[in-house]
């Protein structure tokens, strides 16, 4: 029944798996994807933009993925740059001020690692993402659908509820740079990723998410799914005083961690 | 190089000379330029090598005497200890290990004091201790400090080096960023000032979080501050990159730092800013002119 790290990381990486194209285009009515951070670039790495679902106008923001090796390179392999991150803020923003609830869509190895990002300012991006999302005035859903990869994924995973697919995985780092830190050796990357405990079921018996969504037989059963679990927790986000809402997100992330006092 | 001194975590930059035996602290040699140093004369000169510039890696304890009005350092949530969550093999003896050898319970050191004699809370990271990486006791640690300063209308000064995230901890580990994050922004809203100071190395997840998110950022001259590794980077793009890169220089000139302070004008700097941030006192110049 249970399906291994090792299976999930293969089923996560398939060409076939939905990427934020197919999430926007059979969830979403009229999605009208929009460009730009205003600073710098367009960073394809990042889609986002608005649309409704059954009804109800939203913002979509996720990282990118191709289905094509053209369409991965295009993309950067789900890798954003700071704009990219810059855009989601952007945008994360606009669906404040208009009080549309804002849905990410998280699918990635991590924020690119390049002398751009570095000049840009990687840190300073992902570090303003986790602040503002944090007091953004409107409700916002997280689902990670494929890889969570560290940092990068974590900007667009700052919200009031955090979901996660049967299968992905969220992690502080990839299986295989854990294995080649602590063993000199990425060829254990299978052993890392068991220690790491980065599966969906861990993260919720460590209750840092709130529940996982069912993938069914198929892509249809998995977007029902999905759909399903985004409106149930719309409707009820929406109904919450904005104060209350930030001050539960507040919490929520407050009481992460595990120590001992002395 | 500077490159060399990146991933050490045992040793500071400068390294103890084995065999002298008269003297009663034994020389040092500076690791980039081999220039053999009277401890007492490098203590005095900061912990920087005369000769070429190269800054030590201080130690927390070391760093609050340097910078803190005498005495005046109170210790605040040093009772808190490592866990281990995921079970991770080794952690716990890892870190017992270091605190045997640095004397320090965990990578950061809180507390409140007086700077100038203004009255501040600090935190100090070390990264003798497991390079600083953050792990829940760090994340818990720095987000109380934020906290109370929020709480008191105190300004906070952070003293960053690390080399990421605590992976034994997992996810527990990258959730840290959010936690620290929210404090931070919790303590702007309340009109607090934040002041950081970067220091090397600054990396990773500590980079991508409350490290960047000061109301004024300082670093110290030549740190390596950066998000992701060089080794990664070059790895990544295959080529070999230019020493400055990622250094305090570099940041300072893409714009993502206020000031580079030497360390022997660090205290002096602190201090003027946090004096520019002070209300004015009143009533005593009217009780003066009455």
């Amino acid at each position: 029944m249970s399906t291994t790290v090792a299976e999930k990381m293969r089923i996560i990486h398939d060409p076939k798996r939905p990427t934020i194209d197919d999430y926007v285009n059979t969830l979403l009515d009229h999605f009208v994807e929009l460009h730009g951070d205003r600073f710098y670039a367009d960073d394809a790495a990042i889609c986002a933009g608005i649309g409704t679902l059954a009804g109800i106008p939203v913002t979509v923001i996720g990282h990118r993925k191709g289905k094509t090796t053209e369409g991965n390179l295009a993309a950067n392999f789900g890798m954003p740059h700071p704009e990219g991150y810059r855009k989601a803020l952007r945008l994360a923003h606009q669906a404040e001020k208009f009080g549309r609830p804002v849905i990410c869509i998280v699918d990635t190895p991590g924020a690119f690692c390049g002398i751009g990002a570095e000049e840009r300012g990687q840190g300073e991006a992902i570090a303003r993402s986790l602040a503002e999302f944090m007091n953004l005035r409107t409700p916002v859903i997280s689902i990670v659908t494929g890889e969570g990869g560290s940092g990068g994924a974590l900007a667009l995973a700052v919200a009031d509820r955090v979901l996660m697919l049967e299968n992905a995985i969220y992690s502080v780092i990839s299986p295989r740079g854990c294995a080649s830190i602590l063993w000199k050796d990425a060829s254990r990357e299978l052993e890392a990723a068991e220690r790491l405990r980065i599966t969906a079921d861990d993260l919720l018996e460590f209750g840092v998410i709130e529940s996982i969504i069912n993938e069914g037989a198929n892509v249809a059963s998995l977007m029902r799914n999905v759909k399903r679990a985004l409106l149930e927790n719309i409707q009820y986000l929406q109904e919450e005083p904005l104060d209350v809402l930030l001050q539960k997100r507040y919490e929520k992330f407050r009481k992460v961690g595990v120590f001992n006092e002395i | 190089m500077l490159i060399d001194l990146f991933k050490k975590t045992r040793d500071s930059s400068m390294q103890m000379k084995k065999y002298t035996v008269s003297a009663p602290k034994p020389d040092i040699t500076c690791k980039r330029c081999g220039t053999v140093l009277q401890a007492n004369n490098y203590g005095r000169n900061l912990y920087v090598c005369p000769s070429c510039g190269l800054y030590g890696r201080l130690f927390a304890r070391t760093r609050i005497k340097l910078t803190v009005d005498k005495d005046s350092f109170q210790e605040l949530w040093g009772n808190l200890e490592t866990a281990n969550p995921l079970n991770f093999e080794g952690y716990e003896d890892k870190i017992r290990t270091l605190q045997e050898k640095t004397r320090m319970r965990e990578a950061v050191v809180t507390g409140v004091c007086t700077i100038g004699g203004i009255k501040t809370c600090i935190g100090v990271m070390d990264s003798h201790f497991l390079m600083a990486s953050m792990g829940s006791v760090v994340g818990e640690k720095l987000t109380r400090l934020f906290e109370y300063a929020a709480a008191e209308h105190l300004p906070a000064v952070v003293f960053t080096a690390s080399g990421g995230a605590r992976m034994h901890e997992g996810i527990f580990s990258l959730l840290q960023m959010a936690k620290v994050s929210a404090a931070v922004a919790k303590h702007s809203q309340a009109g607090g000032l934040y002041i950081t100071v970067l220091t090397d190395p600054t990396t990773g997840g500590v980079t991508a979080s409350f490290a960047s998110l000061g109301d004024i950022i300082l670093a110290e001259p030549h740190a390596t501050i950066g998000f992701a590794g060089r080794r990664v980077i070059e790895g990544t793009i295959g080529e070999t990159l230019p020493e400055d890169f990622q250094s305090a220089e570099f940041l300072q000139s893409h714009g993502f730092c206020d000031k580079i302070v030497p360390r022997n004008q660090m205290k002096r700097t602190l201090e003027e800013l946090l004096r520019l941030h002070q209300t004015p006192k009143k009533p005593k110049r009217q009780v003066k002119k009455a």
